[in-house]
């Protein structure tokens, strides 16, 4: 799943598509912290934990990317990662 | 007077420099001067009523007929170190601190009411930066006075400082001309170059005794030197003791100040400020803070008799020096700026050459040449800024300084020439004038350390009425004056040719002050006896001199020139002054400027500067050459990353496997 969302990363040139494949990548590790701590310490819950802060946090990036994107397609008319190079040097 | 309100004497010339250099610019320049007058004769006033009070007064200050020192204000300055480092400022009173309350604020005053003429064209209108002189003087005149009425030998440094910097603008005046800022620069270089071994020797002298205060140090009046200075003696650094080191050095500092050779080389050059400058600063009062320094420290030197001898060689050598230099100069400013330096060094060894242990030779007590040194310090203040003042009038009234512009002024400007007349009698010691007096006792201490010195300086008293009368014909005399421009020289008007009159009657009478009774090392009077061997010799060389200069300059006649041309090197040598200035050039620039200064900026210029020129330049290229990896595309970015960390990876895995 981590594979997946990295894939889809780097070969995705729609700016929306790209945060739809980081969110899968950050569920992917959420998934792997709650696996490991079920499997290797059962009796500690560190993992779980931390996966339900890395979900909130998830969500207010997911939030400030989504208003970025926004905003830049009023710009540009345009959310192709390539074509924004208006602040390039 | 109560003699606590001393420190008045010392806050209205402050008050007067802050008021008439902040404020003073703002009015017109003739009020300031008048201000500035009238600031100074309150002083004046005020420094009279104390001294009186203090030398004839009832109270602390006089116990058994032993003068006391006093300490009115005591005020901690800088705290560094609980009681161990403390810095105070305040002020101490004894008898030649009294004494020379009363001379500075005499000369300041005389100089502050010649200035308003002087300062002046001829129609009375006073020129640019008059508001800045003003200010400048009283500035001066706190100073000095803050320097003679330290309390210990940091406060002393400090005045010191503070006597430099006021010499530095008040030479460097006309900071249009460029001579005049090159003789400020070397006035202030060449005394600091000095005041540097003044703090090195405060700084060993006080590591050992524990202390900067004066009274702590040497006792009331030098009566108990402490113990750690004693002991200090037994120290020894490269084969002489570390105080011998310490008041050697601090000698130097004084030396600096009071144009001792080979650092006089500054004070000729001073003569590029206004006359009446010259008249305070480089005849009567900033000239005299070297002696005074000395004398202040009087009890420790006389401990040190090392460093009395090096005092001794130094001052005989520069009375000497300066006398010969003196009699061939054409500047009359020049001229009488070497007779100082001639006479400052007479005081010097005056001081050198006394003793405070009890050796009665020819009648007099000990402590006779300490007397004799304060006695011309005050004698010599007066007449030479009588002769500077009368100096001043003459090149207001010709405009020029070379005595070959002025010649038989006597029939235009006769007040001017009779003042100029007593003090060349004076500073010739004839009796009854002042220098008479004072130049027989410091004769007479000097015979008493040995035939040879008193001899030497005897020989050197005759050189100084030679060359003075010289000035005096050329100036007076030698020839009908031409008459350059539309207007005669006449005398000058009251504010300048008062106070000629008052200093010629001071010149008269100052020699009967019995100063025997009043200043000496230990507070208590001093027996003098008139030694007439001594002072028929002396007034005899004096006149063999004087009759020397009439015969050779009194009237226009080939004698001069033809000595000149006969002893021709020797006259050459002596005009330009035994080529010191051109030594010091040729040191400074062919030695240090060119064998240490240039390696050493070369140094920095190219090793340090370059060292870090080449980091910049390294730093800038190699960005440059790596700025195109910023591509701004963010998968471009991701990829480079993923690829680095599964390197990373890998090769830690690999790492670990080996391990």
């Amino acid at each position: 799943m981590f594979g997946c969302g990295l894939y889809g990363f780097i070969t995705r040139k729609n700016m929306i598509a790209m945060l739809i494949s980081l969110e899968l990548m950050l569920n992917s590790v959420d998934i792997n912290f709650v696996v490991f701590n079920r499997y290797l310490f059962p009796a500690q819950y560190e993992g779980m934990f931390f996966s339900l802060f890395a979900i909130a946090i998830a969500a207010a990036e997911t939030a400030v990317a989504i208003a970025i994107i926004i905003n830049v397609y009023r710009l540009a008319k345009n959310v192709d990662i390539n074509q924004i190079t208006k602040m390039k040097f | 007077m109560p003699l606590s309100s001393t420190i008045y004497v010392l806050a209205i010339p402050f008050f007067m420099f802050l008021f008439l250099g902040l404020v003073g610019v703002k009015m017109p320049r003739k009020i300031t001067g008048v201000l500035g007058v009238l600031g100074m004769a309150v002083t004046t006033v005020w420094a009279y009523a104390i001294a009186f009070t203090y030398f004839f007064g009832d109270g602390p200050q006089k116990v058994n007929d032993v003068y006391q020192q006093l300490v009115t204000t005591d005020w901690t300055w800088l705290s560094f170190y609980a009681d161990k480092l403390v810095v105070k400022l305040g002020v101490l009173l004894d008898p030649i601190s009294a004494m020379m309350l009363v001379v500075i604020c005499t000369v300041s005053f005389m100089v502050h009411l010649y200035s308003l003429g002087y300062m002046s064209d001829h129609d009375g209108n006073p020129e640019k930066g008059f508001q800045r002189y003003y200010a400048d003087l009283a500035l001066f005149t706190f100073s000095m006075l803050g320097l003679v009425v330290s309390t210990n030998i940091f406060q002393m440094f400090i005045f010191f400082e503070m006597v430099g910097v006021s010499s530095y603008l008040l030479i460097g005046f006309y900071y249009g001309l460029q001579p005049a800022n090159h003789a400020s620069k070397k006035a202030f270089i060449v005394t600091r170059l000095a005041d540097l071994f003044f703090l090195i020797g405060i700084m060993i002298l006080s590591f050992y005794t524990k202390t900067f205060d004066f009274k702590e140090m040497m006792g009331a009046n030098g009566g108990t030197i402490c113990n750690a200075f004693t002991s200090a003696q037994g120290l020894t650094f490269m084969g002489c003791s570390v105080t011998g080191w310490a008041l050697t050095f601090i000698f130097i500092g004084g030396a600096g100040k009071s144009a001792m050779y080979p650092l006089h080389i500054w004070l000729p050059d001073a003569m590029e400020g206004p006359t009446p400058v010259s008249a305070l600063i480089h005849a009567a009062t900033m000239v005299v803070a070297g002696v005074f320094l000395v004398a202040r420290m009087f009890p420790l030197y006389v401990l040190e008799q090392g460093a009395m001898d090096i005092i001794c060689v130094v001052g005989a050598f520069t009375a000497f020096y300066a006398a010969a230099v003196a009699c061939t100069q054409s500047d009359i400013k020049r001229a009488l700026a070497f007779s100082t330096i001639s006479q400052i060094a007479f005081m010097m060894t005056s001081l050198a050459v006394s003793s405070a242990q009890g050796k009665l030779i020819g009648g007099h007590e000990a402590g006779l040449g300490y007397m004799a040194s304060m006695f011309h310090l005050f004698t010599h203040a007066m007449f030479k800024a009588l002769l500077f003042l009368c100096a001043g009038a003459i090149i207001h009234a010709v405009h020029s300084n070379e005595n070959s512009k002025m010649h038989g002024l006597h029939k235009y400007m006769p007040i001017t020439s009779i003042a100029f007349l007593i003090g060349c009698l004076a500073i010739a010691g004839i009796p009854p004038f002042a220098g008479f007096f004072s130049k027989d006792e410091i004769l007479v201490a000097c015979y008493e350390k040995g035939i040879g010195w008193g001899l030497w300086m005897s020989m050197v008293a005759g050189m100084t009425a030679f060359y003075m009368f010289r000035i005096y014909y050329l100036i007076f005399f030698w020839k009908k004056h031409e008459v350059h421009g539309e207007h005669a020289p006449k005398d000058q008007p009251w504010t300048m040719t008062l106070p000629l009159i008052i200093l010629a009657a001071i010149s008269v009478v100052a020699g009967f002050v019995p100063f025997g009774d009043l200043v000496t090392w230990n507070g208590k009077p001093l027996e003098t006896h008139m030694n007439w061997s001594v002072a028929g010799a002396s007034v005899g060389i004096a006149l063999i001199g004087i009759g020397l200069a009439t015969v050779m300059y009194r009237k226009e006649n080939p004698l001069p020139d033809k000595l000149a041309t006969m002893f021709k090197g020797l006259w050459t040598a002596s005009y330009k002054r035994f080529y010191m200035d051109e030594l010091y050039q040729f040191i400074t620039h062919k030695i240090i400027f060119q064998g240490i200064s240039k390696p050493i900026a070369w140094f920095d210029r190219i090793i340090i500067d370059g060292f870090f020129n080449l980091l910049g330049n390294v730093t800038n290229s190699a960005s440059f050459g790596i700025r195109k990896m910023q591509s701004g595309s963010v998968q471009g970015y991701v990829s480079y990353y993923i690829i680095g960390a599964v390197l990373l990876a890998a090769i830690t895995g690999a790492v670990i496997l080996c391990i």
